[in-house]
C-alpha cells in the first residue's frame, strides 16, 4: 500500500530523517514509536505529501507525491499533531468545508458527516465553535476530518497526546475499529499504546529505524535482563540478603530497611521469578509486594541504541 | 472540479473575515479616514470631482490591504491548520486563488459605502461620471496587485506583523516612487514611472483606460502570485 524507500529529510543542515525504508501492506495498523525529535512527525508529513523529502521516495499505491500530488492526497486522510482546526468555525461548518475539499458534493455531504459524527461521537458538539471544545472533542473532530470521504490510508500524528485516560481509550477504540479495513499509520511515544492498538511497531530513533516487528514480539526481542521489586517482612536484612543473593542469575541486589519492612531491588540476567518465589516461600517471611519493572520506552531506547 | 474547490476555499476565507474583529476595524478606519480627508478639503477646492478621494487611494490601500492579507497564510502556518489544508486534494493554485479572491471581495465590499461620495457630489455640482468609473476600475486593479503582494509576503512567514510590515513597505514604495522624481537622476524618470503603481493608477483614475496601465497591474498581480506559488511549492 505504502512503500517508503530510503527516505531522508534535512532542515537546513540538520538531519531529521536519515534513510528510512518501510513497506506497509493494506489493512495494517502501524505504530511509529519514538522519543520527541526522533523524526516521527517529519516522516508522517512526507508520506502525506505536505513536506518534500530531501532524498528517497514514498509511493502510495504506486503513486509518487511529487508527480501526482492530488492522487496521493485524495488517498490519504491526515490528522496533524494537536489537531490544528479552524477555531472560529462551527464543527458542522468545518466538516462541511472539508467534505467539499475532499470532493463530496451536494446531498452526498450530509450522510457522510452523519456517519463520521456517529463513529467519532461528536453529535453533541456539531453546533459549537471549535474553539469552545475540550481537547478530547477537538481531537475527535480532527479524526472525523481525517476520515472524510473514506480515504484508504489514515495518518495520525500523536492522536492521543494530551487526552485524559477515558478519552485515550475512546480514540484507541475508534482507531482499532477503522483499522479493520484501512491502513493506518500513527505515531506515539507511549509504548503500551502501540502494544494495545498496533499490528506492527516501528521504533524510530535519531531519524533511523531502530526496531521493526509485531507489537508483542517487541518486548521479547530485547535483552532478557530484568528488574524485580520486592517488599517483605523479615527479621533481619542480612537474613534476606543471605537467602536471595546466591540465586543463580542475580546481577545486583539493593535492599533498604525500615523497621521489619525490607525493600529490595534485584536485577537479573534471566527470568528468576519462580526461583525467587520458592526461596521466599521456604522462609518464615511475609511477602507484601512482588513486581516486575515494566520496560519503559527510555530503557528500550537505551538498549536499542547501546551498540552505537 | 478544480474551479469549485477554489470557490469552496474562497467562501470559507471570505466568511472568516466577518468572524473576527480585525476586518471590521480596518473597514471602519478606512471609511473614517477617506471620508474625513475627502470632505474636509472638498469645499475649499470648489470642484465637483473625486480627484482627491482617488489621489490618496494608493497610499491608503498600502496600509489597509496588507492588514487584510497578512493573516491569510501566516496565521495558518502559525496555528498549523495549513497542514490540513495543504494535504487536502486541492492544488496550490486553488488555495492561492481562493485566498486572494476573498481579499479582493473584502476590498470591493469596503469600497461599496464610498459609492455614496460621488452620489453626494453629483447633488452638489455637475459631476463627470467618466473619471469616477475609471477611478473605481483602477481601484480594483490596484487592490488586486497589492493583494498579490500581501499574499506573497504572508506566504513567506508565520509572523503576521512581519508579513504586514514587508507588504506595506513594498506597496508604499510602489505608490510613492513616482512622486520622488526630484531626487532621482533625470534619465531614469521614465523607468521609475513605468514601475510605479501610483503613476499607472493616476492615469486610469483620470478616466483614460490605457491597455498599458491595465497590463501593468495584471503583470504585477501575476508576478507576486507566481512568487507565492513557488514559495508554497518549493520551500517545504
Amino acid at each position: 500500500m505504502i512503500s517508503i524507500r530510503n527516505l531522508s529529510k534535512s532542515y537546513g543542515s540538520v538531519p531529521a530523517v536519515e534513510g528510512i525504508s518501510l513497506e506497509v501492506p493494506r489493512a495494517q495498523i502501524l505504530g511509529l514509536l519514538g522519543p520527541n525529535g526522533a523524526g516521527k512527525s517529519t516522516t508522517l508529513r512526507i508520506i502525506t505529501g505536505y513536506l518534500k523529502p530531501t532524498s528517497g521516495e514514498v509511493l502510495v499505491k504506486g503513486r509518487d507525491a511529487a508527480s501526482d500530488p492530488l492522487g496521493v492526497k485524495s488517498l490519504i486522510g491526515y490528522l496533524p499533531e494537536s489537531a490544528p482546526l479552524y477555531g472560529e468555525m462551527l464543527v458542522f461548518d468545518y466538516l462541511d468545508y472539508i467534505a467539499g475539499l475532499r470532493g463530496l458534493e451536494g446531498e452526498k455531504k450530509l450522510p457522510e458527516i452523519r456517519r463520521l459524527g456517529r463513529l467519532c461521537g461528536i453529535f453533541p458538539v456539531m453546533h459549537k465553535p471549535i474553539n469552545a471544545l475540550s481537547k478530547g472533542y477537538r481531537q475527535r473532530v480532527g479524526l472525523a476530518q481525517a476520515m472524510m470521504n473514506d480515504p484508504e490510508i489514515l495518518i495520525l500524528d500523536e492522536p492521543t497526546s494530551g487526552l485524559d485516560p477515558n478519552q485515550i481509550l475512546e480514540i484507541r477504540r475508534i482507531i482499532r475499529e477503522i483499522g479493520k479495513q484501512k491502513t493506518i499509520i500513527f505515531s506515539t511515544h507511549i509504548l503500551s499504546e502501540a502494544e494495545a492498538v498496533c499490528d506492527r511497531v516501528v521504533i524510530i530513533n535519531k531519524g533511523r529505524i531502530a526496531a521493526d516487528g509485531p507489537a508483542d514480539s517487541l518486548q521479547s526481542s530485547l535483552k532478557a535482563e530484568q528488574t524485580l521489586h520486592l517488599c517483605l517482612k523479615a527479621k533481619t536484612a542480612e537474613e534476606v540478603e543471605r537467602a536471595l543473593k546466591p540465586i543463580p542469575g542475580v546481577l545486583s541486589f539493593e535492599a533498604s530497611a525500615s523497621g521489619d519492612l525490607f525493600r529490595a531491588r534485584i536485577q537479573s540476567a534471566s527470568d528468576i521469578r519462580e526461583e525467587l518465589y520458592r526461596c521466599i516461600r521456604a522462609q518464615d517471611w511475609i511477602l507484601l509486594e512482588f513486581s516486575q519493572e515494566k520496560k519503559s520506552l527510555e530503557t528500550i531506547f537505551a538498549e536499542l541504541t547501546q551498540g552505537e | 472540479m478544480s474551479q469549485s474547490k477554489t470557490k469552496i476555499i474562497f467562501l470559507r476565507e471570505f466568511s472568516t473575515f466577518f468572524s473576527s474583529p480585525g476586518p471590521y476595524i480596518i473597514i471602519a478606519l478606512y471609511l473614517m479616514v477617506t471620508g474625513w480627508f475627502f470632505f474636509s478639503t472638498f469645499f475649499l477646492y470648489q470642484r465637483s470631482d473625486l480627484r482627491n478621494f482617488f489621489n490618496m487611494m494608493p497610499v491608503i490601500f498600502s496600509l489597509t490591504i496588507p492588514a487584510v492579507t497578512m493573516r491569510l497564510f501566516s496565521e495558518e502556518y502559525r496555528s498549523g491548520s495549513y497542514e490540513i489544508l495543504g494535504t487536502q486534494p486541492v492544488t496550490v493554485l486553488n488555495i492561492l486563488l481562493g485566498k486572494s479572491l476573498s481579499a479582493l471581495a473584502l476590498t470591493a465590499f469596503m469600497l461599496i459605502p464610498t459609492l455614496s461620495y460621488p452620489v453626494i457630489v453629483s447633488f452638489l455640482g455637475d459631476l463627470d461620471w467618466g473619471p469616477v468609473a475609471g477611478g473605481y476600475l483602477a481601484a480594483l486593479f490596484l487592490s488586486a496587485s497589492y493583494i498579490a503582494i500581501g499574499v506573497f509576503f504572508s506566504s513567506t512567514t508565520k509572523n503576521q506583523i512581519v508579513a504586514f510590515i514587508l507588504s506595506a513597505v513594498a506597496c508604499l514604495f510602489l505608490s510613492l516612487i513616482h512622486q520622488m522624481l526630484v531626487i532621482i537622476p533625470p534619465g531614469t524618470a521614465a523607468v521609475i514611472q513605468a514601475v510605479s503603481a501610483g503613476y499607472h493608477f493616476d492615469s486610469i483614475s483620470r478616466g483614460i483606460v490605457d491597455s498599458r496601465d491595465i497590463l501593468y497591474f495584471l503583470s504585477l498581480t501575476y508576478l507576486f502570485l507566481h512568487a507565492a506559488w513557488i514559495v508554497n511549492k518549493e520551500y517545504r
